[in-house]
């Protein structure tokens, strides 16, 4: 994007706004080489204090650094298990370990979080069988009878605490009920999540939901752990009968982004239509299934002309990935670069794709002039911004101004005489000219200067042109055009 | 010599008005009983995230003395070998890190003698992973599950975080309060060590809530009472979404813009390095200027300290003059003529070098930052952003937006702007919002829908309603715009955005003098209650003012706060005549960028 700088500066001095500029552009510049200068001109010491400076390897981070630590330990773990060879088959019976010397007890002198372990020696009595088969053990905790009653409160605080707990003595609804109270009331956020884990185990869904419905923050927790923990079907269950729809809505359509097959993508884009979103996100979604619709429909197609290797454009330019999940933008780009000129029955026709979704003005001209442009297919550049009216006078027309088109024709290295061309649509004469200075093209210059009947620019431009050039001469011209009434 | 480096490393935590360094000191202390509870040999597993804040605490020797000998990266599949007796895994407490370690553990060789499994949960033990862990059927396996309760992490002689990533979008997006709860245990903390804090004012929902947890934490332990003589006078509960406003905007203080252009991650930041790359031969043997160079910030570092919070326009002079002095330093052993005039100039020289180096490198980071802030596309964008906050043109489509959607520009930066624009008009006008929506969905993915209702939650878009537009108004009392902000010597706190003053240091300005009864309208208009609660000290724990002594207050961001917002409180708390010092705490360090990013639907499966 182009603006003319001049212009800018006027606004930022006439104006109350405050640019973010470098007042002093060079004074500046200057300061940052100075110090630079001087850093480089102080002798360097090589052989740097050891004991004063702390040593930091290249990468920044300082010798003994955890990061550091954990990369030196690591790898030095790997050049030993190189040196191995073969791993040693161990003939010490697991067994061994309980009678090891070494005290679990002293490890947990201290006051313990472990919720589930009853006591330090039962567990201890597990560990060899533990590590043989995890899984078919159960902790203690879950089997173990409590003989225990202890209140809501003294529960959440126990839990807290991470002291031993029992969910389980608290049978009836009513219970379950005082202790997640007690939960939230306590405001601790793991609490609760425990306790409402506790309830979803022992209580139906529609209890649940009906009980949560007055429980706000109780509420809120329950969502974001079955989000955690991706209980999609429990949590649209719970969203649907609470009435939060959009919410469902909106939840239910993430999924498919879990669907990596595009046809059973599509099969799930189309269920997700009719649910009920607001409205413009219903939109948004309707046309979400149809591109994807199209391009499936375009993919399978293009596929196949391409592979039959007799068109040109696919022979000249091939598809460099699939078309699908692409924004509807790069589909519509893609399209003015494979499909340009179908008829609009056409669904990969570029018009086709305009009309079907709505794309503004602004961005089909953009991105059509970019795939033409990419294309060097300066005709269709130029019909594309040509329109008639209906004396039959073509005349052309753009909404996205033409210094944007001049900037986007010029990265794509069109010849000088079209740019030119729309150079000379720029109406703004400053912009123009000093688009014009940058890409130079002279003539729109001295054409420009001649418009503004500015003979003073004008003498001071031949200065910048090579003497004895078509410019020159041109310039030599109009100077001595008597013609001409100049204004200066 | 390894506490001897250790002080060093935590030096600038004592500088400060209040000494942070007895935080990190509990830390420590807690850390090294925990380590020596697993008796014998250990190998710690580390969640990396944790590793950033952790090293802001302790350092490997702290760990090697506790018989860590082995540390390996938390991965799936089968652990390491490693002959220690004791397996530690340090981790946050998230469930997807709960199905790694039920891997490791489940894949563990069964033939070797068996190692002890630990887990140690950070910052807090979670009822809802061991719930995982036994449906892994891996609970049993763990001889210890254990929390390290850290908090608050000291960054800086002033400066203390949470590091707490989701912690916005816990609070205002999932309306997840624990990481609230987490906050007010670690403020409990902070009285415990520092004192009851007497006055504690807030602002939003989220203020209201931790105070409330708060008051009633102290009530529970009401025994326990410390007899410390209150270090902080005041504490100020600010929620973020009080202000949307000033994280969105660019900022023009030097470590603000390192931040945003390269990100600083736990006092770390990572640099291109070309720029660095000359003189570094004889490193090792082997040169790789390939890899970023990683550079430590805070202000241990002098220079570092000295120009962090200039407005970037003021750090080249700041620079050079440096250059200046400490050429003229060099300069001196022509001078030293005699055997102790050399020997005090040797003296010297570990320091000067040190002083040379450093201004080297930061030479270097300003003209990488300036070769951004000179460009076209910088100051395009940072000239919407003024229009947007001096109320320009935001009931419109703006051009610049549309133009970078159509350039295809990074997403963020579009949401960053659109964001802006609908907090500066109080909401955008339902066509305005609708055509930049369709604009967003077309151009980067309809699945974006996703992503903007969770912004259209937390209220950073949103449709206008009925009412006024009342940002124009909470301008103009709080004097949010100022014409003639000086960068180079600056007089008022507006000089961190080059213009604007950022909303949630004002407040705490306007706090101090005169008082929020000031501005009682305007904080009505701003979202959730204020409010202003007194604790009760123990009899002989006043504090008697002496005469022109400052207060200090610790101003709590819930939520995030910037650099920049940083750096304006640290210039509250050198005026002359400010009479308050601040310290500032937080539950992340944030920048437009990483803020909106965290907010957006996490889209793992996107095609490109």
């Amino acid at each position: 994007m182009i603006r003319s700088k001049p212009d800018e500066e006027d606004y930022w001095n006439s104006s109350k706004f405050r640019a973010f500029t470098f007042d002093d552009e060079d004074d500046e510049c200057s300061s940052l080489k100075e110090s630079k200068r001087t850093v480089n001109s102080i002798p360097l010491d090589d052989d740097e204090d050891e004991d004063e400076v702390e040593k930091v390897s290249w990468s920044g981070e300082p010798v003994g650094s955890i990061s550091w630590s954990i990369k030196e330990t690591a790898s030095s773990t790997q050049s030993s298990m190189r040196d191995q060879g073969f791993p040693k088959i161990d003939t010490t019976p697991s067994l061994t370990k309980q009678g090891s010397g070494y005290s679990l007890s002293s490890l947990f002198k201290g006051r313990s979080k472990t919720g589930s372990f009853p006591s330090f020696s039962e567990s201890l009595s597990e560990v060899s069988t533990r590590s043989f088969a995890p899984e078919l053990r159960k902790p203690k905790s879950e089997y173990k009878d409590y003989v225990s009653d202890w209140t809501p409160k003294e529960t959440v605080k126990r839990m807290q605490r991470g002291k031993v707990y029992s969910l389980e003595t608290f049978r009836s609804l009513k219970d379950k009920l005082l202790l997640l109270d007690e939960a939230v009331s306590a405001l601790d956020g793991n609490v609760i999540t425990a306790v409402l884990i506790y309830l979803k185990k022992s209580l139906s869904k529609e209890i649940i939901s009906r009980e949560l419905m007055s429980r706000e923050i109780a509420l809120r927790h329950y969502i974001h752990y079955l989000k955690e923990v991706g209980e999609q079907k429990v949590l649209l269950d719970l969203l649907k009968s609470l009435g939060r729809t959009e919410d469902m809505a909106l939840l239910q359509y993430r999924e498919h982004l879990n669907l990596k097959d595009e046809l059973r993508r599509q099969d799930f884009l189309k269920n997700c239509v009719s649910l009920p979103f607001a409205p413009d996100d219903a939109n948004h979604v309707q046309d979400h299934y149809t591109l994807l619709e199209r391009q499936i429909i375009i993919e399978v197609n293009d596929k196949q002309v391409e592979g039959k290797g007799q068109t040109d454009i696919f022979k000249k330019y091939p598809r460099k990935a699939s078309i699908l999940n692409m924004p509807i933008i790069t589909t519509l780009y893609y399209s003015c670069f494979y499909h340009y000129g179908e008829s609009e029955g056409m669904y990969s026709s570029p018009a086709n794709i305009r009309q079907t979704f709505k794309i503004s003005e602004k961005q089909y001209f953009l991105t059509a002039l970019g795939a033409r442009a990419k294309l060097k297919a300066w005709f269709d550049v130029d019909s594309l911004f040509t329109t008639k009216n209906w004396l039959g006078y073509t005349k052309k027309r753009s909404p996205i101004g033409f210094h944007r088109v001049v900037d986007i024709l010029q990265k794509n290295n069109a010849p000088v005489q079209v740019l030119q061309e729309y150079l000379s649509l720029v109406e703004d004469t400053e912009l123009r000219i000093s688009l014009a200075q940058k890409h130079k093209c002279h003539d729109i210059i001295i054409d420009t200067y001649k418009d503004l009947k500015d003979r003073q620019k004008l003498i001071v431009y031949r200065g910048k042109v090579e003497r004895g050039s078509p410019e020159d001469r041109k310039i030599d011209s109009l100077l001595n055009n008597t013609q001409i009434r100049w204004k200066n | 010599m390894i506490s001897l480096a250790d002080r060093k490393m935590a030096a600038h935590l004592s500088y400060g008005r209040v000494n942070l360094n007895i935080l990190r000191e509990a830390a420590r202390k807690e850390l090294r009983e925990f380590l020596d509870k697993c008796a014998g040999s250990k190998a710690i597993v580390w969640d990396e995230y944790l590793t950033g804040p952790f090293g802001l605490i302790a350092q490997y020797s702290l760990l090697k003395e506790h018989e860590v000998e082995k540390m390996f990266t938390l991965k799936g599949g089968r652990l390491p070998a490693a002959d220690v007796k004791n397996i530690i895994f340090f981790v946050r407490p998230r469930l997807e890190l709960m199905d790694i370690i039920a891997e490791n553990v489940i894949s563990e060789d069964k033939l070797r003698s068996p190692r002890d499994f630990h887990i140690l949960f950070v910052p807090r033990h979670s009822l809802l992973c061991e719930q995982r862990l036994k449906e892994q059927g891996v609970l049993g396996s763990f001889i210890n599950i254990d929390e390290y309760i850290l908090d608050l992490i000291p960054y800086d002689g002033d400066l203390l975080s949470m590091e707490s990533e989701s912690a916005f979008r816990e609070c205002y997006l999932e309306s997840d309060q624990t990481s609230l709860y987490h906050t007010a245990k670690g403020l409990m903390t902070l009285q415990a060590l520092y004192g009851t804090i007497p006055q504690i004012f807030g602002k939003g929902e989220c203020a209201r809530h931790v105070a409330n947890m708060m008051l009633r934490m102290k009530r529970e332990f009401a025994g326990s009472q410390t007899q410390i003589l209150p270090v902080f006078d005041t504490l100020l509960l600010l929620d973020r979404n009080v202000d949307l406003l000033t994280p969105l905007a660019t900022q023009l203080t030097y470590e603000g813009l390192i931040d945003e252009i390269y990100g600083i991650t736990n006092g770390y930041v990572k640099l291109p390095p070309e720029k660095f790359a000359q003189k570094k031969q004889g490193e090792g043997g082997k040169d790789l200027p390939n890899e970023p160079k990683k550079l430590q910030l805070n202000s241990a570092e002098e220079l570092y300290a000295e120009i962090r919070d200039k407005n970037f326009n003021a750090v080249g002079a700041a620079l050079s003059k440096k250059a200046k002095i400490i050429s003229a330093a060099f300069e001196e052993r022509h001078n030293a003529k005699t055997v102790g005039e050399i020997k005090q100039f040797v003296s010297q020289l570990p320091h000067m070098q040190a002083a040379r180096s450093s201004l080297a490198n930061h030479t270097s980071i300003a003209e990488l930052i300036k070769d951004i802030t000179t460009s076209e596309a910088f100051f395009d964008n940072l000239t919407v952003e003024q229009e947007f906050m001096t109320g320009v043109d935001t009931d419109k489509v703006n051009t610049y937006i549309e133009d970078s959607i159509a350039q295809k520009d990074p997403l963020i930066k579009i949401l960053r702007l659109v964001c802006m624009q609908s907090v500066c008009n109080n909401g955008l006008k339902q066509k305005v919002l609708d055509h930049y929506k369709r604009e967003i969905l077309q151009t980067y993915g309809y699945e974006h829908i996703l992503t903007l209702s969770n912004l259209e939650k937390t209220g950073l878009l949103k449709p206008q309603t009925g009412t006024r537009n009342s940002y124009p108004t909470i301008r103009k009392t709080l004097k949010l715009w100022m014409e003639d902000a000086n960068e180079q010597n600056p007089n008022d706190i507006s000089y961190v955005y080059s213009g604007y003053a950022p909303l949630s240091v004002r407040l705490t300005q306007l706090l101090a003098r005169p008082g929020w009864r000031s501005i009682e309208e305007v904080l009505k208009m701003l979202p959730g209650p204020h409010f202003e609660e007194r604790q009760q000290l123990p009899a002989g724990l006043h504090k008697k003012r002496q005469q022109g002594e400052n207060r200090t207050t610790l101003v709590f961001f819930l939520g995030g706060v910037t650099y920049a917002e940083i750096a304006a409180l640290r210039f509250l708390s050198q005026m002359e005549d400010g009479g308050t010092e601040y310290i500032i705490a937080t539950t992340k360090l944030i920048n437009g960028t990483s803020w909106v990013k965290s907010l957006m639907d996490r889209l793992e499966t996107l095609p490109f």
